[in-house]
């Protein structure tokens, strides 16, 4: 009884705390514990320090400060769900949940409520169709993406024939991880290679069985679609058996430095993609230093700044911001709704001058956002693990993927889903 | 004083074998439901539905339905996730399959073939017993969700291997899928433990409970009385995998909306549940509520209290909420061994006898 009282005088006291002054609310799910917590602390610090950054430098964005939030999902639905529920009536501008299972969860929510939700470089890969999923968004790049551009490269290294190549995919067993299949797929019926699936069930300590199985079947590449504690032991793995680092590639998700660093020296030449730059040696970073780490603003302990998954959150809400004020600028006032901050989402026009302007310069790609493509240009680059330096090094420029074979299979997929939950495509006025 | 049944005479056989024989303790009851049917829904918003009070219900059927099995027949179960993703795979497999037939019917359904998949694997508990038949149940845990990720046919063949409810109506107001209302899902959710509840109850107070009970304290003295341990033991494992079964197909379709076997069902699912009863009091109906409240609504009340009411940093009271709900739990379990139910015994024994000490 008394912890309902409680409970009661707690609502209230939520409710009664609604901000009066115009304000942004950019909320954060993030994950800073469970077994995927050494991916969430990064993204979440970056994301977060970014934001305070256009606070403190610029006095937010169109001159309304930006509220943050952040609830912890320990990577976990149950949990993504109760933080959505927390966030969904404070108008939070845009929803990144960094998690594939939540982002399904998520997408079906997000298009009743009317809040817009950007999985960028995870989520559902169909979601490209804008017209489908008005209010979802993956730019710059997704999973089928991924998939093609390792293929491209491969292709590349491979002098454009890749018959009779023997390819394993090493996959988390979840949604996250099973995203690729179909496209790999497609693409081995095309290109002639033989694909082998190897599930590893989350979170993925365990790979003993899996390590044998490639050991055996002596596979000419490996790649990998990992995240968590299930990256740095497949690294390992791979040391052990002796696997040719140099064909061995991970996703985005599997490039980080916590991945490679357990194994030391056996990690070097280990390769990833990266749909961004890494380290501190751009102009961006000099204004982090001044207005957040050396005013003791950064999130979390700050050790992160700098590091792959670092920028990438980093880079999240630098798009996010941009939406933001293309948002402001279509609808003609600063204090948009998350309604607006669609708009803005949808109408995205990222340059390289842009990129410069932002203190980034060649860190992302030059895309634009439209109704029919809400996935970016898809590009991405390939790093190398350097054991001895202990850094990324981007060893090939720009790839695209093979957008048209993409296209193919993202209508197919949103179409189907499209027809399943009575949507009429079409694109939002 | 408070709890006085002195003066309450029964005059039936009926009025002798009612379920609240304490008439204050049944007008509480009524008093109760009344609230919770009446009163909550006008109140109710959607961050208390879905965060708090379906969950609740949902976890208090899963916990009732382990009950019955622990608590009453004394069959130790660690496969209850994957009872719960049958549950939920079966109404997915159903709604998509009959899409005419209401979801409320396909939820019922999906507790009738988790009961069956129960029995199944109940069937080893005739032969071993304790730890052992622990152990066999864990090999449920782990294969039923082998099953549901590596075959296709159990997701529709969706890419991803996620399943996701349609919206399916109930008068036609949405009872699942994203539009499905607060108000609406909670009612449902209500409901289903009402009836739920009463049944165990009634179950377990009528022959086949007494049943599981003499096989729970002593399986050979049961067996010499005239039980027969097949049908008493695989009757429990039914009765349980159904409870168990609606439980996750309320879950899948009316809470969670999509979800994947490994990650929603996975075994800590079990374990959680398995927590709840313990906690909450084996053998006991209400043990089953008050260890899902403890579990379900005491994370999540701690958790607003910290970030939102005190302004911590989320990893810290996450951190912080693991170490005090772990800490009451070694603390309810050695000053209560018996659970919170038992708690509510002993204060009851007190009120009776209030003012006076003996």
């Amino acid at each position: 009884m008394k912890m309902t009282t409680l409970a009661a005088a707690m609502a209230v006291t939520i409710t009664a705390a609604a901000p009066a002054l115009a304000e942004l609310h950019f909320p954060s799910l993030s994950y800073r514990t469970g077994p995927f917590a050494a991916g969430g602390i990064p993204f979440a610090d970056g994301y977060s320090d970014y934001l305070t950054l256009v606070n403190e430098r610029d006095g937010g964005i169109g001159g309304v400060r930006i509220r943050q939030s952040e609830c912890e999902t320990a990577y976990n639905t149950e949990r993504g769900v109760e933080c959505y529920q927390g966030v969904r009536g404070d108008s939070p501008m845009v929803l990144q949940p960094l998690s594939t299972g939540i982002t399904y969860q998520l997408i079906p929510r997000t298009m009743e409520d009317g809040i817009p939700m950007h999985t960028m470089g995870y989520g559902r890969t169909s979601a490209v169709n804008g017209e489908v999923f008005n209010w979802t968004f993956n730019y710059p790049a997704n999973y089928w993406d991924g998939a093609s551009v390792i293929i491209n490269y491969l292709l590349d290294e491979n002098g454009g024939s890749l018959t009779d190549k023997k390819i394993v995919l090493l996959y988390h067993n979840s949604a996250y991880g099973r995203e690729p299949i179909p496209t790999l797929e497609r693409l081995a019926e095309k290109h002639g290679y033989n694909l082998m699936t190897i599930g590893v069930d989350s979170p993925g300590q365990e790979q003993g069985n899996q390590w044998l199985q490639i050991r055996r079947e002596r596979p000419d590449y490996v790649v990998m679609w990992g995240w968590g504690v299930m990256n740095a032991v497949a690294v390992q793995e791979a040391a052990n058996i002796r696997f040719p680092m140099e064909n061995f590639i991970g996703v985005w998700w599997s490039g980080s430095e916590n991945d490679v660093r357990p194994a030391g020296e056996g990690a070097h030449g280990y390769k990833s993609l990266a749909m961004h730059g890494t380290g501190r040696d751009y102009p961006v970073y000099d204004d982090m230093q001044e207005y957040v780490i050396d005013k003791g603003l950064a999130a979390g302990t700050g050790d992160e700044v700098g590091t792959v998954l670092y920028s990438r959150g980093l880079y999240a809400a630098m798009l996010a911001v941009e939406a933001a004020k293309k948002a402001q600028e279509i609808h003609g006032t600063t204090d948009i709704t998350p309604a607006m901050m669609r708009d803005g989402m949808e109408n995205l026009v990222i340059t390289e001058e842009l990129m410069k302007e932002l203190g980034l310069p060649n860190f992302g790609p030059a895309f634009e956002v439209t109704c029919q493509n809400h996935g970016g240009t898809g590009q991405a680059m390939i790093q190398q693990w350097d054991a001895n330096a202990g850094q990324w090094n981007l060893i090939t420029d720009w790839i695209m993927p093979d957008r048209e074979l993409i296209m193919e299979l993202v209508m197919e997929d949103s179409q189907a889903y499209a027809a399943e939950n009575n949507i009429t495509p079409g694109c939002l006025q | 004083m408070i709890y006085r049944e002195v003066g309450q005479y029964k005059t039936s056989y009926v009025a002798d074998s009612h379920t609240f024989p304490i008439i204050g303790e049944r007008r509480a009851y009524y008093l109760v439901l009344a609230v919770a049917f009446l009163v909550v829904p006008v109140f109710l918003t959607d961050y208390w539905a879905q965060s708090i009070l379906v969950p609740f219900l949902i976890y208090s059927i899963a916990a009732l339905g382990l009950n019955i099995l622990i608590g009453y027949c004394g069959q130790l179960s660690l496969g209850t996730g994957a009872f719960m993703a049958v549950g939920a795979y079966a109404v997915f497999k159903l709604m998509t399959a009959f899409p005419e037939i209401n979801l409320l019917i396909h939820i019922v359904l999906a507790g009738v073939v988790t009961a069956g998949v129960g029995v199944l694997f109940g069937l080893p508990s005739l032969r071993i017993k304790g730890f052992y038949l622990a152990v066999a149940t864990l090999a449920a845990q782990f294969f039923l969700i082998w099953l549901f990720t590596r075959t296709p046919w159990f997701f529709n063949y969706s890419s991803t291997g996620m399943i996701s409810a349609p919206t399916r109506t109930l008068f036609g107001m949405p009872i699942s899928g994203p539009s499905a209302s607060a108000t609406t899902v909670y009612l449902v959710c209500l409901s289903f433990v009402v009836v739920l509840a009463w049944l165990a109850r009634n179950l377990t107070r009528g022959s086949i409970g007494r049943q599981w009970m003499a096989i729970r304290d002593m399986d050979i003295a049961a067996e010499i009385i005239g039980v027969n341990p097949l049908k008493a033991k695989l009757t429990a494992f039914a009765v349980s995998s159904f409870f168990v079964g609606i439980a996750g197909a309320l879950m899948f379709a009316v809470y969670l909306g999509a979800a994947e076997a490994g990650e929603a069902f996975g075994i800590d699912k079990s374990f959680l549940v398995l927590f709840m009863v313990i906690i909450g009091g084996l053998g006991s109906i209400l043990g089953a509520f008050l260890g899902a409240a403890f579990l379900v609504v005491g994370p999540v009340l701690l958790k607003i209290l910290l970030v939102n009411q005190l302004g911590w940093p989320t990893d810290l009271a996450a951190h912080v909420e693991i170490i005090v709900i772990g800490m009451l739990i070694l603390v309810f379990l050695i000053a209560e061994p018996h659970g919170l139910t038992a708690l509510w015994r002993t204060l009851k024994e007190k009120l009776r006898l209030w003012p006076f000490p003996h």
